[in-house]
C-alpha cells in the first residue's frame, strides 16, 4: 500500500538538515542556554525517525548504513573514558575539567571536559532510540 | 599500586589476550603463551623468601573504596607466599602439561586458559591479601572460575551437573564466609586481618565470637571439602585432567586450609576451634579414605583421597592451635602438629599432582580410567609406572618418600591430643590417633590400587579403547618434576623446614614467639624405636593384608544403603526446593502484564500509604503557594479530559493521538512554569514515542472490548484511583514539608563558578551529578539491548517459523 507521501518526503528532505543542526546547536550549547546531550541526541532521533516515516526502513538503511548498537557501546565509552581522565591525573573518578583559549574563527572560547561526557550521553541516546525503533519496525 | 599488585593481576591482564592470540595465532597452541607468566611469577616470588625466612611481612596498600574501610592491602608473609608459591610452581606445571594434554585442533583453548588464568589471579589474591572483604571477593571468583573450569566440556550432562554442585556448595560457604567477615567487622570495626589479630584477646569473650567463627569455618570447610560438604569434589572430577590436578588437589581446594592457617591467631584459642577443626578433619581424612577403596574410577579414588588429605592438614591445624594454651614453646611440642600441617600441605601438592598427571596420562593413552579394564600397563609405560610408584607409595607414607616423613609428623601430633589436658581431650582424645591409624591403612589400600591394579596384573587390550603407549616427553616432564621433589623433600627435608616451615608456623601462631624466637623444627627420619615407627609398621602389615584380600570383604560398602548418602540429600534437597519454587512462582506468575500491574500498584498503595499514615507525613501548606492563572487551568483541564478520554477510546489510534496530546500539553505546562530544559525533553521525547507507538501499532491484533464482571472492573477502578490519589497526597506533603535546606542554592553558587557553566540543569546531569547520569545511560543501553535481544534473538520462534 503506497500513499501519496510526496509532499512529505519533499519537505522532510530539506526539513531533516534543519533539525539535525539544530540538534547540533542546542548539544553544543547546552552547558550555556537549555539544550544538552540528552535533548540534542533524541532531536537527531527525531530527525531520523521523520526519515523512516516518509521513506521506508530499507531505504534509510541504504542512506544511513550505521549499526546503531555501536553507537551505544561508543557512547559509553565516551561517557566512561571522560571518567578515567580524572582518575588519571589523580582525582576522583568523572572529575571534569575546563578552561579559556583563544581559537581562530571562534575567539575566546571555554573547553570542557564534559563536553566529551555529553557527547557520550549525545551517542548513547541516538543509539538506544534508533536501536529500539528500529528493531520493533523490522519485526515482522 | 606496587609491583606486587601487578603480579596479582597480572594473570587477569594476560587473560584479555588470549583469545586474540588464539584467534591470530592459530598454529601455535595458545599454552606456550600462558607459560612464561607462572614461572616469571614463580621467580619473581622465590625472590621473596629471603625477607619472609626471618618473619617479616612485606605490605603494600592501594585504596580502592576508603571510606568503608576497603582497601586493596597486599601482605606477603610467609604463609602467603607458600600458597602463592605453590599456585605459580604447580600452575607452571600444569600448564606445560595441558598444552600436551589438550590438541589444539579440538579443543576450545582459548576459554581454557581464560579461566585458568582468571583463577591463578584469583588465587594470588586470596592469599596474598590483608583485607577480608577483597579476599572475599577473589575467593569468590576462584568459585566462579572453578565452576567454569569443571564445565568446560558443556556438552556432557555430568561436567554439567558437577559444575552447579560444586557451585552451589562453594557459593553457600562463600556467602556464610561473607557472614562471618560481617560480624568480625562489627566486633573489631576492621577488616584487616592484622588488625583483627592485634584485638584477638578482647574478641575472645564476646556474643558474636561463635558465630563469626562458625560462619568462618563454614566457608573454609565447604571449600575445602570437608565432611559433610566434600561431595562435591569427586563430581569435580569432570573437569580436564590439569585442571583436576591444579585446582581441586593442589590449590583451590587447599584455599579453605588458607583460610583456618591465617584466622587461627584470631579464634584458635577457643575450645569450639579445637575440637571442630581438629574433629571435623579426623572425620574427613577416615570417611575419605574409606570411600576411596571402593572406588574404581582412578580419579575418584584420587577425589576421595585429596578430601581425605585435606581432612589430614585440617586436623593437624585444629590440634596446633592446642599449643596456645602453653606460656611458651618449651613447656610442650604441640607446635609438631602445625609444622606437620605445613610440610604436609607441601608434600600433598607433589606427590598428588604427580599422581593426577599420571593418572592423565593413563587416561590419555589407553581412553579409560577404570581399574577394572586396566592392567599390566607396565611393560607399556615404564616411565609413568615409576612415577606413580614413588607418587602413591609417598602418599601411603613410606620411605624415603616425604609423605612417610609428615605421616610420622602428624602420628606424633596426635599422640600428643591423646595426653592433653583441656577441654576433655584426656578422655575424648585417644579418637584422635585411633581414626588417623585406621585412616592410614586405608590410605595404604588405596594407593597400592592405583599402582597395582593398573600396572600390574593381566593386560585386557580387549577393554581399551586405544592402543597404550608411554606419553609424549613434554606430557612426563611436569610429573618428573613433582616426582624428583618428593624424593628431594623425602631425602633433604630441611631444605624446606627453615626456609618454608617455620617461618609459615610463625604466621599461623605469632603469640607463641617472643622478640628473635624461632620455633624448632628439626625433621628427621629415625626417631628410634617409638610408636610412631610402630604405627607405621602396622600401617603396612595391615594394610596389606587388606589389600590381598580386598575382593573378600569389599561387601561391606554394600551395608550403607545409597538412600542415605549425603549425594542423595543434596539431590532431593536441590529438586525440593526447585519444585517448591516452581510452585510458588507459577502461583502468582499467569502471563497477564494486567495482573503483575495489579500486584505493583497493590504494594505501591500499601506500602506509601501506610508509611504516610504511620509517620503523619501528609501535610498540607498553601501559604506559599503561587495563585493558578488561567494558562495553569486550561492546560490541565486538557490533560484531565484527554487523559479520561482514552479510557473511551474506540480504537488504538484514538488512544495513541490522545497519549501524545496529554504529552505535548505537559511540556506546555513547563513551559508555563519556565521550565525550558523539561519542556524541550518533554517535546521530542513525545513525538518519539508517538511514532514509536505507531509502528507497534501496525503490529498489534486489532483491539476487541469485552465485556468484564463488574468486580473486575471495580478493583482495577479502586486500585488506579488509589495510585492517582497516593501520588497527589505525595506530591502535596513534598511540597509542604522541608525538612532541610534545599540543596539549589549550592548549584546557584557553583555552577559558574566551579564548572564553568550557566545552564544549571545540563551542568548538574553532566557534572556535579554526573554518576547518576552515567548509570542512567547504561540502564538506557541496557533496556535497547534487551528490547534488541527479545526481537531478535528469539530461538522458539524461529524454529516454528
Amino acid at each position: 500500500m503506497r500513499t501519496n507521501d510526496l509532499i512529505l518526503q519533499t519537505v522532510t528532505k530539506i526539513v531533516l538538515f534543519v533539525i539535525i543542526l539544530f540538534s547540533i546547536h542546542i548539544f553544543f550549547a547546552g552547558h550555556y542556554y537549555p539544550g544538552g546531550g540528552f535533548i540534542g541526541g533524541l532531536m537527531t532521533s527525531g530527525a531520523i525517525v521523520l526519515l523512516l516515516l516518509a521513506f521506508d526502513l530499507k531505504t534509510v538503511q541504504n542512506i544511513l548504513p550505521i549499526d546503531y548498537k555501536y553507537l551505544i557501546g561508543t557512547g559509553l565509552l565516551f561517557a566512561v573514558g571522560t571518567g578515567v581522565i580524572g582518575l588519571l591525573s589523580g582525582k576522583p573518578f568523572l572529575t571534569h575539567a575546563f578552561d579559556y583559549f583563544q581559537l581562530p574563527f571562534l575567539g575566546k572560547t571555554s573547553l570542557h571536559t564534559a563536553v566529551l561526557f555529553d557527547t557520550g550521553v549525545f551517542l548513547v541516546v541516538v543509539g538506544v532510540t534508533m536501536t529500539i525503533i528500529q528493531t520493533i519496525g523490522e519485526d515482522e | 599500586m606496587s609491583l606486587l599488585h601487578l603480579a596479582i593481576f597480572s594473570p587477569f591482564i594476560l587473560a584479555i589476550f588470549i583469545p586474540i592470540l588464539y584467534k591470530f595465532l592459530q598454529r601455535i597452541h595458545t599454552g606456550w603463551f600462558v607459560l612464561p607468566l607462572p614461572i616469571l611469577l614463580f621467580s619473581y616470588l622465590l625472590t621473596f623468601l629471603g625477607k619472609t625466612k626471618h618473619h617479616k611481612s612485606l605490605v603494600e596498600s592501594f585504596e580502592w573504596i576508603p571510606s568503608l574501610h576497603i582497601n586493596f592491602q597486599v601482605q606477603l608473609d610467609s604463609l602467603g607466599l607458600l600458597f602463592a608459591l605453590l599456585i605459580t610452581g604447580i600452575g607452571s606445571l600444569v600448564v606445560l602439561y595441558s598444552i600436551f594434554y589438550l590438541a589444539k585442533d579440538q579443543e576450545k583453548l582459548n576459554t581454557f586458559y581464560v579461566y585458568l588464568l582468571l583463577f591463578m589471579g584469583a588465587m594470588l589474591g586470596v592469599v596474598l591479601n590483608d583485607n577480608l572483604i577483597v579476599l572475599y571477593l577473589f575467593w569468590e571468583f576462584t568459585s566462579f572460575s572453578s565452576f567454569l573450569l569443571i564445565g568446560y566440556w558443556f556438552t556432557r550432562e555430568k561436567s554439567r551437573y558437577g559444575a552447579q554442585k560444586s557451585m552451589l556448595i562453594t557459593v553457600f560457604g562463600g556467602l556464610s564466609m561473607l557472614g562471618g567477615i560481617i560480624l568480625l567487622y562489627l566486633m573489631t570495626g576492621t577488616f584487616m586481618i592484622s588488625e583483627m589479630v592485634t584485638k584477638a584477646d578482647q574478641l575472645f569473650n564476646h556474643s558474636l565470637f561463635i558465630p563469626a567463627m562458625l560462619l568462618i569455618l563454614l566457608g573454609a570447610f565447604t571449600k575445602s571439602a570437608q565432611f559433610p560438604f566434600h561431595i562435591w569434589l569427586p563430581d569435580a572430577m569432570e573437569a580436564p585432567t590439569p585442571v583436576s590436578a591444579y585446582l581441586h588437589s593442589a590449590t583451590m581446594v587447599k584455599a579453605g586450609i588458607y583460610l583456618v592457617a591465617r584466622m587461627s591467631p584470631i579464634f584458635a584459642e577457643s575450645l569450639v576451634w579445637l575440637w571442630l577443626v581438629a574433629g571435623v578433619g579426623i572425620v574427613t581424612l577416615c570417611w575419605g579414605s574409606f570411600t576411596a577403596v571402593r572406588q574404581t574410577d582412578l580419579k575418584a579414588i584420587l577425589a576421595y583421597s585429596t578430601v581425605s588429605q585435606l581432612g589430614l592438614i585440617m586436623s593437624l591445624l585444629g590440634i596446633g592451635a592446642a599449643a596456645l594454651h602453653f606460656d611458651s614453646i618449651d613447656d610442650q611440642n604441640f607446635t609438631v602438629a602445625t609444622a606437620a600441617a605445613i610440610f604436609h600441605l607441601i608434600n600433598h601438592a607433589t606427590f598428588k599432582g604427580s599422581l593426577f598427571m599420571v593418572v592423565g596420562i593413563i587416561d590419555h593413552e589407553t581412553g579409560t580410567r577404570d581399574i577394572r579394564r586396566l592392567g599390566g600397563l607396565m611393560n607399556f609405560m615404564p616411565i609413568t609406572f615409576t612415577l606413580a610408584i614413588i607418587g602413591a607409595f609417598s602418599m601411603a607414607g613410606l620411605p624415603p618418600f616425604n609423605g612417610f616423613l609428615s605421616k610420622e609428623m602428624f602420628f606424633s601430633g596426635m599422640l600428643k591430643i591423646a595426653q592433653f589436658d583441656l577441654f576433655n581431650l584426656d578422655t575424648w582424645g585417644i579418637l584422635f590417633p585411633l581414626l588417623a591409624w585406621i585412616a592410614s591403612v586405608f590410605t595404604f589400600i588405596y594407593s597400592m590400587v592405583i599402582v597395582f591394579k593398573t600396572f600390574t596384573g593381566k593386560f585386557q587390550p580387549e577393554k581399551l579403547v586405544k592402543k597404550p603407549h608411554e606419553a609424549p616427553f613434554g606430557m612426563l616432564v611436569p610429573p618428573i618434576i613433582l616426582a624428583s621433589l618428593v624424593i628431594i623433600f623425602g631425602i633433604f627435608p630441611n631444605i624446606l623446614s627453615y626456609s618454608l616451615i617455620e617461618p609459615t608456623m610463625a604466621s599461623i601462631l605469632p603469640s607463641l614467639l617472643g622478640p628473635n624466637e624461632v620455633f624448632d623444627v628439626e625433621i628427621a627420619h629415625w626417631h628410634g624405636v617409638n610408636t610412631e615407627l610402630w604405627m607405621t609398621i602396622g600401617v603396612v602389615i595391615l594394610g596389606l593384608i587388606l589389600f590381598k584380600t580386598l575382593a573378600k570383604w569389599q561387601n561391606i560398602y554394600l551395608l550403607l544403603p545409597e538412600k542415605l548418602t549425603f549425594n542423595k540429600l543434596y539431590e532431593a534437597l536441590l529438586d525440593r526446593s526447585q519444585f517448591g519454587a516452581m510452585r510458588l512462582t507459577k502461583g502468582y506468575m499467569n502471563g497477564f502484564i494486567r495482573t503483575y500491574l495489579v500486584y505493583i500498584f497493590f504494594f505501591f498503595i500499601i506500602i506509601l500509604g501506610f508509611s504516610l499514615y504511620w509517620k503523619s507525613a501528609f501535610k498540607l501548606e498553601t501559604t506559599n503557594t503561587a495563585p493558578v492563572g488561567v494558562y495553569e487551568l486550561i492546560l490541565a483541564l486538557i490533560i484531565v479530559i484527554g487523559s479520561i478520554s482514552i479510557l473511551f477510546a474506540k480504537s488504538r489510534l484514538t488512544s495513541i493521538i490522545l497519549l501524545g496530546a496529554v504529552g505535548y500539553t505537559v511540556s506546555l505546562l513547563f513551559v508555563v512554569f519556565r521550565a525550558p530544559d523539561l519542556a524541550l525533553t518533554q517535546l521530542v521525547i513525545e513525538t518519539v514515542s508517538v511514532s514509536l507507538f505507531l509502528l507497534c501499532f501496525y503490529h498489534l491484533p486489532e483491539l476487541k472490548r469485552y465485556e468484564r464482571p463488574v468486580g473486575f472492573k471495580a478493583v482495577n477502578m479502586l486500585i488506579s484511583v488509589g495510585v492517582g490519589a497516593i501520588v497527589t497526597l505525595i506530591a502535596i506533603s513534598a511540597h509542604s514539608n522541608k525538612l532541610f535546606p534545599s540543596i539549589a542554592e549550592y548549584y546557584i553558587e557553583n555552577t559558574y563558578k566551579k564548572a564553568g557553566g550557566e545552564n544549571m540543569v545540563n551542568v548538574i546531569l553532566v557534572d556535579f551529578r554526573g554518576f547518576d547520569t552515567m548509570f542512567e545511560i547504561c540502564v538506557l543501553a541496557i533496556a535497547a539491548l534487551g528490547i534488541f535481544a527479545m526481537i531478535k534473538l528469539r530461538l522458539t520462534r524461529r524454529k516454528e517459523g
